[in-house]
């Protein structure tokens, strides 16, 4: 079957290419191979736990740079921090009000059951963007602020109009899938971790198929693992192609029309 | 999940696929899913799978019918199969014979069976007899970080030295799973490798080949542990895109071989790595079959 695939997880970091145009082209050559249509891509070259504002603003100027490129192929989610409220929100206003990107990504500054999340994530609802957070369960320690899918559902239940996309579903993807199954805000992006068996078949049983996203977490991770997930994964063709594009389709839906692309 | 039903359906849903591409029914690269036989050359040896059951949870691919069904139906044609139980079991010996067992009634030679041998259970050198002379097996596979067995432990030395003694390959497990996500009683770190190569230097015609090894070994120590002798690696846990290629850009072609670790791995992953990267006819056919099969043809 050839299925549309869609990646709602890659970054510049990782490919070669001294500019963020030449990484996206990279990215995108391998993302050819293995027919790969759309990629969503965020952070810039280099990466910073606990970015300023302008370590911020220059990351998504980068990005939006790669995505000029290629409006057909990339779509831009803006990095913000809950550290810098004031300075996020303008963000958010110029990259995905003003600018071209479609989502939010939030990676370990701050755990994200803080309330400091309240406001980011609140007009990333009004603007419709969806928003990734990294998350991941480490019995070797987490960084010190580095969230939780438990953190995440605390998240979820204070913004039920958000839409929610776990990175990683937890990285410990056997207890992540639990902890945001109450969630039906929150979706399981399946990136990042090695190809472990069962671990679509689970979050397929769990969540149900439409609330499971094929990410890849390229180039620090071969599109080839992480596609397996899914390729390799007990399921049905149905729930194949939901993951591999439609889910995401359908969540970007009300913000790319409102931007005036059609699918 | 209920896997038998569905899994039966698939594989044969995936052989059929795989007929018809060999029926040249099926158009190149006309699916972007994982299939081997659209365009590579024949043979394919996985040097990484292994049977019976992982301690932590039942996988999909645990039955090793229904391993051997999804291995056949990628077009693999030689699996090198070690055993989970090696892992943690103290009867070794059973172990082995089990393994040895299942790989004669399934398969109908695919599988190849890799004993394990723990040089820290006493009279440890009568497992590795087994292995060569009654299971007349062609390799072993050490898991020396779940034995509590340092590498430049003296008995690992000899180990390895007996085993090349008896033309026995011998591959070397550096981690199972990601040591992030291990369960907070089995945390089984991987293995110091400084005191290896020197190891493989003292121990003339060895052939050792590295499991599991790319995420935990890179960069120069990984070139000096291939300098130290016969020494490959294999890609389950490569990574980064175009993994493969890059690769090839810093190790020999020959020193690199296919391998999966299914089942705790999706099979496609590695199967995947292949398309990812661009490789010639060369690069593919050392990779998918020639290296493998010449390690294991060539007894010292
Ligand atoms: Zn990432």
């Amino acid at each position: 079957m050839n299925f549309d695939i869609w990646d709602v997880h890659t970054h510049l970091a990782g490919v070669p290419g001294t500019t963020p145009e030449t990484r996206m082209a990279k990215l995108l050559e391998y993302a050819d191979r293995m027919g790969i249509a759309r990629l969503c891509v965020f952070m810039g070259m280099s990466w910073n736990y606990d970015p300023t504002p302008e370590f911020m603003r220059r990351s998504n100027d980068e990005v939006m740079q790669a995505v000029k490129r290629f409006p057909d192929r990339a779509f831009g989610f803006v990095y913000l921090t809950p550290k810098h409220t004031q300075a996020s929100l303008d963000e958010l206003n110029r990259c995905v009000r003003d600018g071209p990107m479609v989502g939010v990504k939030l990676w370990v500054a701050m755990h994200c059951n803080d309330p400091a999340l309240d406001p980011l994530i609140a007009r990333a609802a009004e603007l419709k963007a969806v928003v990734t957070q990294h998350a991941w369960i480490k019995i070797t320690g987490n960084l010190p602020g580095e969230s939780t899918p438990m953190d995440m559902a605390e998240l979820a239940a204070r913004h039920p109009n958000a839409t929610l996309i776990c990175a990683h579903t937890g990285g410990d993807w056997e207890r992540g899938i639990r902890a945001i199954r109450p969630h039906s805000n929150i979706y399981a992006d399946i990136n990042g971790g090695d190809p472990t068996a069962g671990f679509t078949e689970m979050a397929v049983r769990e969540l149900g198929a439409t609330r499971v996203l094929y990410g890849s977490d390229a180039g620090g991770r071969s599109f080839a693992s992480q596609l397996a997930k899914v390729f390799g994964a007990n399921i049905p063709d149905t729930a194949k192609q939901l993951i591999l594009a439609e889910n995401l389709k359908r969540l970007l839906r009300p913000i790319l029309s409102e931007k005036g692309i059609k699918l | 999940m209920k896997p038998e039903p569905s899994i039966a359906s698939l594989d044969r849903r995936d052989f059929l696929k795989v007929a018809a591409a060999a029926a040249g029914v099926a158009s190149l690269g006309s699916a972007n899913t994982a299939q081997a036989a659209d365009t590579a050359p024949s043979g394919l040896i996985d040097t990484n799978v292994y049977l019976s059951r992982w301690p932590l949870r039942r996988l999909p691919l645990d039955e090793t019918g229904a391993l051997v069904a999804k291995l056949r139906a990628n077009g693999v044609t030689q699996a090198w199969a070690g055993s989970f139980d090696g892992l943690l079991h103290r009867d070794i010996a059973t172990v082995n014979a089990r393994l040895a067992d299942e790989c004669r009634r399934y398969g109908d030679g695919l599988l190849v069976p890799f004993g394990s041998v723990n040089p820290k259970l006493p009279d440890w050198e009568d497992d590795l007899r087994r292995c060569a002379e009654e299971h007349r097996m062609p390799g072993i596979r050490l898991h020396p970080n779940y034995y509590g067995c340092k590498l430049d432990d003296p008995d690992f030395a000899k180990l390895l030295r007996l085993a090349t003694k008896r033309g026995l390959l011998v591959q070397l497990v550096l981690i199972m799973e990601d040591r992030r996500m291990m369960h907070p009683l089995l945390q089984v770190e991987p293995p110091d490798l400084k005191p290896l190569a020197d190891v493989v230097k003292k121990t003339p015609g060895l052939r050792l080949m590295l499991l599991n090894a790319m995420n935990v070994l890179r960069g120069q120590p990984l070139l000096n542990l291939l300098q130290a002798g016969e020494v490959c690696v294999e890609i389950a846990m490569l990574e980064g895109v175009g993994g493969v290629a890059g690769l090839l850009e810093k190790v020999p072609l020959n020193r690199v071989m296919f391998g999966s670790h299914a089942p705790l791995f999706y099979f496609e992953s590695a199967l995947l790595k292949l398309k990812e990267s661009p490789l010639n006819e060369d690069q593919l056919r050392a990779i998918r079959c020639d290296n493998a099969r010449r390690l294991l043809a060539k007894k010292s």
